[in-house]
């Protein structure tokens, strides 16, 4: 077997894995839950708690709402594609932004000595509380930008995906061995010829680790964002009242949950389509 | 006096007193050169040669204007250093190649061109050009890491010449290479300089190679670094493998030696009054 079909083989194992744990968990643990000691540890598998895999999968077959029109998996669909092209905009200006920082930082150390410590500082604050205050400001502004929350959704993924990228390039920028600067000072060639020919290339395999985890970042921003602040058409905000309709409809929460999940592979796929195309024509051992 | 005068513009190098003392004034300071005189012939080959330390590296940083002397002068072709390198008059290779792994060979030999503006066409045509000259004709698609440490360094040296500089300046550029590859790589940029009539100044740590290679050995001193001797070789151009088993060039090899174990005693001397 190909080492790729390995893999694929080991990503469908994981899950059948997983799955099957829950399965068992369910069938032998305690219906009401246990505690030990007076802490609750052992969690209750009722189908209330923890619906059977099946029962979840089968739910997408079902409409959203009894009695509607539309199944819940376009709808889940639907908001995930939704979610993901906000993803997609906010990994793509986040990663724009990281370089454009770790350039201004590369090339002024004055720069880098101001910002770096603010830049590690911001990565501290928690999204959900922060969420809220952006989109306060926006709507502050105008009313245009008060309908806009998928806007302040955005800005959030941009702003946990531009640090990775900032650092990744920043280092990439400044390993830059000493040999062939002193070849590009030989030619005479200025800062932003020698950043344009050896400095940038040279940062590419920093760079591209770290749009792996600015594609992460992204998703998380933005689905996180979305529940909080509860934008309308995005996953985060079917998982928010999906949730509130655990009790009565347990499975349906986990329809959202997938398609959250489908959306980060499919922002991983597109993360790996990048860096296949900047490591190319790499040494095979950086690649 | 007019003749002298008319000599000095026309040669590949003139090194005029120069002086180079890092961290000047600080308790780590350093003096890298001492009064420093060096005039090159246009077509010549120059080994500098000394222990480390002894700032051989330092004089070549110097003549490609990567550092500023603290005072005197160095001038190309009549030309001030800075001048030679904003017009890329010289050529550079070090014991790295410092090829681009993310160019192919081709476009490697092209960067300086590249810097230059010229157009892709005429770029193309000279890499091919200096692909010929170093021998790997039929490796211009591939990607250095794909290449033998011996094949990157002529790659090295072809992009050093691709700008057909009338000055080839290398820091021990063979040096990570091994013996019957070094040897070789040697024949090889005697011939291809001969046939272009560059003017080379070539740092090594090897004596035999010091000599195989140049028309004169200078040879260096550390603390300070300085100029002790020059050697004049005299084998003449035509050199061969016969060359290295010669009488002569033993002779040479022998006066190099005992030049730089003069170098090695007065510094142990000066070792023991220190204490």
């Amino acid at each position: 077997m190909t080492k790729r079909g390995r893999r694929y083989l080991m990503f469908v194992l994981a899950f059948v894995f997983v799955a099957a744990g829950w399965e068992l968990y369910k069938a032998v643990g305690p219906e009401e839950g246990g505690t030990v000691l007076g802490m609750r540890i052992f969690a209750r598998t009722d189908d209330r708690a923890m619906p059977h895999i099946w029962d979840m999968f089968a739910r997408f077959g079902d409409p959203e709402v009894r009695g509607g029109e539309e199944s819940i998996f376009v709808v889940v669909l639907r908001a995930a594609w939704y979610s993901f092209r906000c993803s997609l905009l906010a990994f793509v200006a986040g990663s724009a932004l990281g370089i454009g920082l770790a350039v201004l930082m590369a090339r002024f150390r004055l720069f880098e000595r101001a910002l770096m410590p603010y830049l590690v500082i911001s990565q501290t604050v928690p999204i959900i509380v922060l969420a809220p205050l952006i989109f306060s400001l926006m709507a502050y502004q105008s009313r245009e930008l008060a309908e806009k929350t998928w806007l302040a959704a955005v800005l959030l993924g941009v702003f946990l995906a531009f640090f990775p990228v900032a650092m990744g390039t920043l280092r990439g920028l400044q390993s830059t061995p000493a040999a062939p600067l002193e070849l590009m000072d030989s030619y005479a060639a200025g800062w932003w010829k020698t950043l344009w020919k050896l400095r940038f290339p040279n940062a590419v395999p920093y760079l591209a680790p770290a749009l792996r985890l600015a594609g992460a970042a992204a998703v998380v921003g933005v689905t996180v964002s979305e529940i909080s602040l509860g934008v309308r058409f995005g996953v985060g905000r079917l998982i928010l009242s999906y949730g509130q309709e655990a009790t009565s409809d347990p499975p349906k929460l986990y329809t959202a949950v997938f398609g959250a999940a489908a959306l980060g592979l499919v922002m991983a796929a597109v993360v790996m389509l990048i860096d296949r195309l900047l490591m190319r024509n790499r040494p095979p051992e950086a690649a | 006096m007019e003749n002298t005068m008319t000599e000095t513009s026309q040669a590949a190098v003139v090194v005029r007193d120069v002086n180079k003392i890092f961290n000047q004034g600080k308790p780590n300071q350093v003096d890298a050169l001492v009064g420093i005189d060096l005039d090159v012939q246009p077509g010549e080959f120059i080994s500098l040669i000394g222990p480390s330390g002894c700032g051989k590296s330092t004089l070549l940083r110097l003549v490609a204007d990567l550092l500023e002397p603290t005072s005197g002068t160095v001038t190309i072709h009549g030309k001030t250093a800075h001048q030679a390198r904003v017009d890329q008059d010289y050529g550079m290779a070090f014991q790295q190649s410092g090829l681009f792994e993310w160019r192919s060979v081709e476009r490697n030999i092209e960067l300086p061109l590249e810097l230059k503006g010229w157009d892709k066409t005429k770029r193309r045509e000279r890499a091919q050009e200096m692909l010929e000259l170093v021998k790997l004709p039929e490796f211009a698609k591939h990607m250095p890491w794909q290449l033998s440490g011996g094949m990157q360094q002529r790659i090295a040296i072809a992009r050093a010449l691709a700008s057909h500089p009338k000055l080839l300046l290398m820091d021990e550029p063979f040096g990570a290479l091994d013996e019957m590859t070094r040897e070789h790589m040697q024949a090889e940029l005697l011939r291809i300089c001969a046939a272009a009539g560059t003017t080379v100044v070539f740092v090594t740590h090897s004596i035999p190679e010091a000599v195989y290679l140049a028309d004169r050995v200078v040879v260096m001193s550390p603390r300070p670094g300085r100029i002790t001797d020059i050697v004049n070789v005299g084998l003449g151009r035509d050199r061969n493998e016969l060359t290295r088993e010669a009488g002569d060039f033993f002779a040479r090899v022998t006066e190099v030696r005992e030049a730089l174990r003069g170098i090695e005693m007065a510094d142990q001397a000066r070792g023991i009054e220190d204490r």
